[in-house]
């Protein structure tokens, strides 16, 4: 949205995976306002699952022009591929902005009613956003509903949530946690596996050497509802327009704040914002030992900290119990075809294309961390040797922490809105000024009122 | 009659394309905030009519006035210092004392020529602890400066970057004015036996009354304004400048993230009428002995 934030864009590969991450920073009108149904309207009552796998091979022989909002880089590969296996086909791939800009966009041409693309490129956690509004066409009946086991569960779980299937994934982001190995042998430090010993190496760490820190955290709420969600938390439910939003009470939002809150008491994190240039010369010179995020990480280290190269490799997410092995997702985009499309089923065609037939292999060769199954568990794939990770076959652990999401989680359908205001809730208690429970009990009040306000019966 | 009718219209006639301009860039979209403000949508329930709703939740808005309460005291904080500068400056190139007074003139007023947009980043990456110039001072001075992002001192930093942007623009307006003031009345001042200060105390001051007062109200629109620096310095001090941290960066906020457009325009002119009212009490105070 920034400059500042396009600057550090400009240093590191453009993802779009990362988006999500910066949820908090991220200001989007969302929310398909015009389209807004009314308050006993669930998403899937607009008879958006018309069409059926016949009607999408009828489409392909017809040909036609389909219009595609998305800004990853990888798609423009994908589109070339597709035309040229379909020559009566012509897709116009536009980049309308990314994330909130292209939200806004999007948005606009939908409560305008011109100008609305065929397919676009969704968010995870900006789905339901535009589902609730049924702005999205349900494509469960084009063959869809079929294509459960090609995905993870974890990405599966958000395109399906409501009743229909408002998109299909294109690629994901379980967790893992990315460490400077250097830093870690130097000080004599054990990489910790569970988050018990994450706090412990945070104290050796900062001890040994006080200029480093186990990772930078200001307070990021793409982050904090990560780790809630590894922790088995489920702080969002959401059943049609009936919201529940409970952070105060819920175990995985405690187990949280109680590992953060000692880590922020002692000073044990960087006080560095995330995607700032400082952020990335201190995982280039080593000020920030460990970083736990999204698989879509490696290629932004890889541009964003080059003098790291070598350094950094990956091990799986800190367990909050030993042994165990879940994870979460972090991030990810989806494509979504539009319900004011007029060619859904030739859209459909091509959703499929780019997110479980030929397009995929497509991606992954552009960089992208893929969802389907077989992809993530393909030898090729899984053997691949990371240079910037020291020959470390990564994908195996990348591949391994898609398969252990934990399963139930759901995001709010005014996710975006919610996460922009974290800053000035969950985010003073990371300056001190009050305790992390605190500040997301404020969250949850800001989030409550925010949805009652747009017609939720939001429950705490 | 008919001939006064005809000059009537005449006169409008010359008029037409100021006022279709004027309607189209500036009635129809306060008309448009206007009416958006009286309605209320919801994700869920659509549009509605709900009359004055808006401006009675704006008035019980804590975070809304805590914005204002900022800003205010951005105004009479910055604003002084601001223009204090400005003036000595000016009256400094104004005494023809100044060597190189064409270049101080004009790398004074350099930064103004700035993008505001482009100052916020610049003095962002130096206000930097760790890579910056805060952080070089730090270390070869071995001192601990506060970190001027991560703070309270923030405003402060806010402040010192709109000041090195506009002293120099507010500087040319008011040597602009110093400079057709007729010389003939130092060299009768002095005659009479007037120093430098009492010239610019009887004379020069006096004499540039009317451009203080347009300097001032420019500053308190550009005050009650502020939106370009928290915005970008937001990026760098997420936890410091909240969503609501200036009036217009909460107006944004709605109606960017959270898609309520219409508290937003709300917000908007509320905000519109006090920069009104502060705008014309002070014009009217500095006007005031003209008459």
């Amino acid at each position: 949205m920034t400059p500042i934030r396009s600057a550090s864009r400009l240093v590191a590969t453009p993802r779009t995976t990362r988006r999500a991450r910066r949820a908090a920073s991220a200001a989007a009108a969302l929310g398909a306002l015009a389209l807004a149904l009314t308050a006993c309207g669930g998403p899937a009552d607009d008879g958006a699952a018309a069409g059926d796998p016949a009607d999408v091979d009828a489409a392909l022989e017809e040909g036609g022009e389909l219009l595609l909002w998305a800004w990853d880089p990888t798609l423009e590969d994908v589109v070339a591929g597709f035309e040229e296996e379909y020559p009566n086909v012509d897709i116009e791939l536009a980049n309308v902005g990314t994330g909130n800009d292209h939200y806004i966009a999007l948005q606009n041409a939908i409560a305008a009613g011109s100008g609305v693309p065929d397919l676009a490129q969704v968010e995870y956690y900006a789905l339901g956003q535009f589902s609730i509004g049924g702005s999205l066409a349900d494509v469960s009946a084009f063959g869809a509903d079929e294509l459960q086991d090609t995905f993870t569960p974890g990405p599966w779980g958000a395109i399906s949530q409501g009743g229909g299937i408002w998109a299909l994934p294109m690629d994901s982001g379980p967790m893992a946690m990315f460490y400077n190995a250097e830093v870690f042998d130097t000080l004599g430090v054990e990489v910790p596996t569970t988050w018990d010993e994450y706090v412990e190496a945070a104290r050796a760490i900062h001890t040994a050497d006080p200029t480093k820190y186990i990772g930078a955290d200001t307070g990021d709420a793409g982050y904090t509802t990560s780790i809630i969600w590894q922790a088995g938390g489920t702080p969002f439910e959401v059943d049609g327009t009936d919201v529940t939003v409970d952070l105060g009470g819920d175990e995985g939002a405690a187990k949280f704040a109680g590992v953060y809150q000692e880590m922020i008491d002692e000073e044990l994190l960087a006080d560095i914002p995330g995607w700032s240039d400082e952020w990335f010369q201190a995982m280039d010179d080593g000020t920030i030992a460990t970083l736990v995020t999204g698989a879509w990480m490696p290629g932004n280290m890889e541009s964003g900290a080059p003098n790291a190269a070598g350094k950094w490799r990956v091990a799986p997410m800190p367990q909050w119990e030993a042994g165990a092995n879940a994870t979460a997702e972090n991030g990810g985009s989806s494509l979504a075809i539009t319900e004011a499309s007029e060619k859904k089923a030739l859209a459909y065609a091509f959703l499929e294309y780019a997110t479980a037939g030929e397009g995929v292999q497509t991606r992954i060769d552009g960089g992208a961390f893929p969802t389907t199954v077989e992809d993530l568990n393909s030898d090729e794939f899984l053997g691949y040797e990371s240079e910037y990770f020291g020959g470390q076959k990564i994908n195996e652990i990348l591949s391994d922490s898609a398969a252990n999401v934990v399963e139930g989680w759901q995001y709010l359908p005014f996710q975006v809105y919610a996460n922009s205001i974290y800053p000035d809730t969950v985010g003073q208690a990371y300056t001190g000024a009050t305790p992390l429970l605190d500040g997301l009990t404020d969250w949850q009040d800001a989030m409550t009122s925010y949805g009652n306000d747009q017609g939720f019966t939001v429950s705490n | 009659m008919s001939r006064k009718g005809r000059a009537a219209w005449t006169g409008w006639g010359f008029l037409s394309p100021f006022l279709a301009v004027f309607a189209l860039v500036f009635a129809a979209p306060i008309g448009y905030a206007l009416y958006l403000s009286l309605f209320r949508r919801q994700m869920v329930g659509g549009n509605s009519f709900v009359g004055l709703d808006n401006y009675a939740r704006a008035l019980g808005d804590d975070q809304f006035w805590a914005g204002v309460g900022r800003v205010g005291l951005f105004l009479v904080v910055q604003v002084p210092i601001m223009l204090g500068l400005a003036l000595f400056i000016a009256l400094a190139l104004d005494s023809g004392r100044v060597h190189g007074m064409g270049f101080f003139r004009i790398s004074i007023f350099m930064p103004y020529a700035v993008p505001g947009v482009v100052a916020a980043l610049m003095w962002g990456f130096m206000y930097g602890e760790r890579f910056g110039l805060v952080g070089n001072i730090n270390d070869a001075f071995g001192v601990s400066v506060p970190d001027p992002l991560r703070s309270d001192f923030v405003l402060a930093a806010i402040g010192n970057i709109v000041t090195w942007e506009f002293v120099g623009y507010n500087m040319l307006i008011m040597y602009a004015a110093l400079r057709v003031i007729d010389p003939a009345l130092y060299e009768a001042a002095r005659i009479d036996g007037a120093g430098q200060w009492r010239i610019v105390g009887a004379i020069k001051l006096p004499a540039i009354r009317g451009a203080l007062v347009i300097a001032t109200i420019f500053s308190i629109i550009g005050s009650f304004q502020l939106f370009n620096e928290p915005s970008i310095l937001q990026a760098l001090s997420p936890n410091y400048i909240s969503t609501s941290y200036t009036p217009n960066l909460y107006a944004y906020s709605l109606s960017f993230a959270g898609q309520q457009y219409n508290y937003s325009a709300a917000i908007a002119i509320i905000m519109g009428v006090l920069t009104m009212i502060v705008a014309y009490a002070v014009q009217l105070r500095g006007m005031r002995r003209e008459d």
